[in-house]
């Protein structure tokens, strides 16, 4: 029983984790061609033993080396990661007063508090985007609402700029933020915070050094939550950006979708997936001797 | 008990039926046919319709190169039609099922046999052209009464798109559109292969680039409408749609389009049946119901683009048929160019080109 309990979660990553990567793996390492689909060598298992040698011969790692010689990709990646970081940021500025408000709030409200966080969820993702290029645009509810206030004169570029993706961004990741950071926070005891006030503790200090300690776990959740899907994200990018606006995604597509290059593309999507993985997995490792060290 | 039972018999029976009934799956560009045309096609043939939209070429050849897309009729432009073709993407017309092919256009047919010889797997749907579209209000007051609305030098120019951009310029997001104009205005040949010709239209646009506020493909339609921006280089039905959604919201903006003097991209969207269409039948019966010539006139004189159908001309409404900036006049027809697809190596070149042309990198 307990063998079958351990099996399920691996076989969940097996499923869909290691067979998709295993396949753009694959793909990576052929060559573009005019057919259906547009790659080739394809691995036909009726011939056996011969085919699949064949197979793997006719495989290379030329799609990676192509990726080191234009400048474009490294940018691509270095233009996302920027952008996924300061957005991370933001959004952390943002949902942690928020959370903190929520988990402090009387506990008859916060189901209430927590239903407002989820609610936007009910709308597809897509329509809310496509309503921020109404409230963005030159002609839209934000710059009427300035031009009216007479705070400026002119209207606002803001949509298609790199600033309507932050805006996005932060927008759209804003509840993976805060509900793991209420989840922290909703479970500490606010006996703690009066003890530290009792042993000479002003209130800042107890926050920075009771409640902000104990809400880490929380703020790393979060911003692992919207940090990873920001570096990757298309929509958002190609809904609110301008045509200048750099990013992984967007390259990706072009790949893809412009060039029909699959190998191409799926070369980018491995290295990406390094990009991401590789500190993620450092990261871990230093939290648990971290976590050792204490226990 | 007897009641559930004969409830799963009814469900069975509903089920059955469902899946016998007749469909066919469509899948063209959007803001392109009289929605009531495919009302009309359920109620004369029985045959449910599923009709799905894209906006770019690319993402519907995206989709035919990987197979079992689903659907039974596409329409793809004609240099990537060639280019599917080749990839052995579409299935040959059974001409017999399509008695309304004695409807089509001669002139036109020849033109589309370039990209499909004989026009074994393809009939054409619209073409049309690619050119200015303008607020010519904005434009007159930015660029003075003189101004060059009928000449690239209205987009290439950048002493003119330095003027225009502060009333908004929109370029389709389609490289295979936007490098032949800027060729042609450089006087090379719009349909270089030659890596090094096309390489001289990044200075060009790098010039330019910094006065044109995004590159979309379909925006520009509503954009142009509510005079959010004054000019779009795009696709000429799009531009005419955008001229009636104007006049409809009688909001004070009035837009044009013209063909640039010194030619313009001549296109053919082209109706073919995926090699694995689920129901090529149907899929038959829709292209011969398009090809009615009072379907095919319905069709053009709700989107403003000029078909292929010769018989449908007499029930095209005068603003259509009469209109030069739909059905060009011989002279202009022989200034329109077309162009035949890259090869994956130059397409390489051209995307990145494009990249850096959009972003700067």
């Amino acid at each position: 029983m307990r063998r079958l309990l351990i099996a399920v979660p691996y076989l969940w990553l097996l499923a869909l984790f290691l067979i998709p990567f295993l396949i753009v793996f694959k793909i990576s390492l052929s060559d573009i061609t005019l057919s259906i689909p547009p790659y080739s060598p394809n691995l036909d298992l009726s011939a056996g033993w011969s085919g699949l040698v064949d197979f793997v011969r006719a495989l290379d790692f030329e799609n990676f080396v192509f990726l080191t010689q234009d400048d474009l990709y490294w940018k691509a990646y270095l233009s996302s990661v920027w952008i996924a970081f300061v957005s991370t940021l933001i959004t952390l500025a943002v949902g942690y007063p928020i959370a903190y408000g929520m988990a402090r709030a009387d506990r008859s409200w916060q189901p209430t508090l927590l239903m407002l966080v989820i609610l936007p969820f009910w709308t597809s993702f897509l329509i809310r985007v496509y309503s921020w290029m109404g409230i963005l645009s030159t002609e839209g509810l934000l710059n009427q609402l300035l031009m009216n206030l007479w705070i400026i004169d002119e209207p606002l570029q803001i949509l298609n700029t790199t600033t309507a993706v932050y805006i996005g961004i932060v927008y759209t990741y804003l509840p993976f933020m805060i509900l793991p950071i209420y989840a922290a926070l909703e479970k500490m005891d606010d006996a703690l915070l009066e003890a530290a006030e009792d042993l000479g503790c002003s209130r800042l200090e107890a926050f920075w050094l009771v409640t902000w300690p104990l809400s880490r776990g929380g703020v790393i959740a979060g911003c692992f939550l919207v940090f990873i899907p920001a570096i990757g994200e298309f929509v958002i990018p190609s809904l609110l950006g301008g045509s200048d606006t750099l990013m992984i995604g967007k390259v990706l597509w072009e790949e893809f979708f412009s060039n029909r290059d699959w190998p191409v593309a799926s070369a980018v999507a491995i290295v990406l997936l390094l990009i991401l993985i590789v500190p993620i997995v450092l990261f871990q490792r230093n939290e648990q001797k971290a976590r050792e060290a204490e226990g | 008990m007897t009641k559930t039972l004969v409830t799963l018999t009814a469900a069975a029976a509903l089920c059955a039926g469902a899946v016998s009934a007749q469909e066919v799956r469509v899948y063209n560009w959007s803001d392109y046919i009289d929605e009531d045309l495919l009302t009309k096609f359920e109620e004369e043939t029985g045959i449910d319709l599923i009709y799905d939209v894209f906006d770019s070429n690319e993402v519907l050849e995206t989709k035919m190169l990987a197979g079992s897309s689903g659907y039974d009729v596409v329409v793809p432009t004609g240099s990537f039609l060639q280019r599917q073709i080749q990839a052995g993407a579409f299935q040959e017309l059974d001409k017999s099922q399509l008695p309304n092919l004695d409807n089509m256009w001669d002139v036109i047919q020849e033109r589309t046999a370039q990209y499909d010889p004989d026009n074994t797997y393809s009939i054409n749907y619209m073409w049309g052209t690619t050119g200015l579209g303008v607020n010519i209000d904005k434009v007159r007051e930015v660029l003075g009464e003189d101004a060059p609305v009928d000449s690239l030098d209205l987009i290439f120019d950048p002493e003119n798109m330095e003027k225009l951009a502060e009333c908004g310029v929109h370029f389709l997001d389609a490289p295979t559109e936007v490098i032949p104009a800027a060729l042609n205005y450089l006087g090379e040949d719009p349909n270089s292969k030659d890596p090094e010709v096309i390489e001289q239209v990044g200075p060009l646009m790098q010039e330019i680039r910094p006065y044109i506020q995004k590159f979309h493909s379909s925006e520009y339609i509503n954009a142009l409408a509510n005079g959010q921006i004054c000019v779009a280089f795009g696709w000429s039905g799009d531009v005419l749609q955008a001229r009636d959604r104007a006049a409809d919201a009688d909001n004070g903006v009035t837009v044009e389009y013209h063909i640039p003097k010194r030619g313009a991209l001549m296109w053919f969207d082209q109706m073919a049946i995926p090699v694995d269409a689920p129901n090529p039948e149907a899929a038959h019966t829709f292209l011969n119901f398009i090809m009615d010539a009072e379907n095919m006139a319905q069709a053009s004189n709700y989107v403003y683009y000029a078909n292929g159908n010769e018989a449908s001309q007499q029930y095209l409404n005068e603003d259509v048929i009469g209109d030069p900036a739909i059905y060009p006049d011989e002279e202009t027809l022989n200034n329109l160019y077309s162009v035949t697809p890259y090869d994956p190596r130059l397409q390489r070149t051209v995307t990145r080109l494009w990249t850096s042309i959009k972003s700067g990198v």
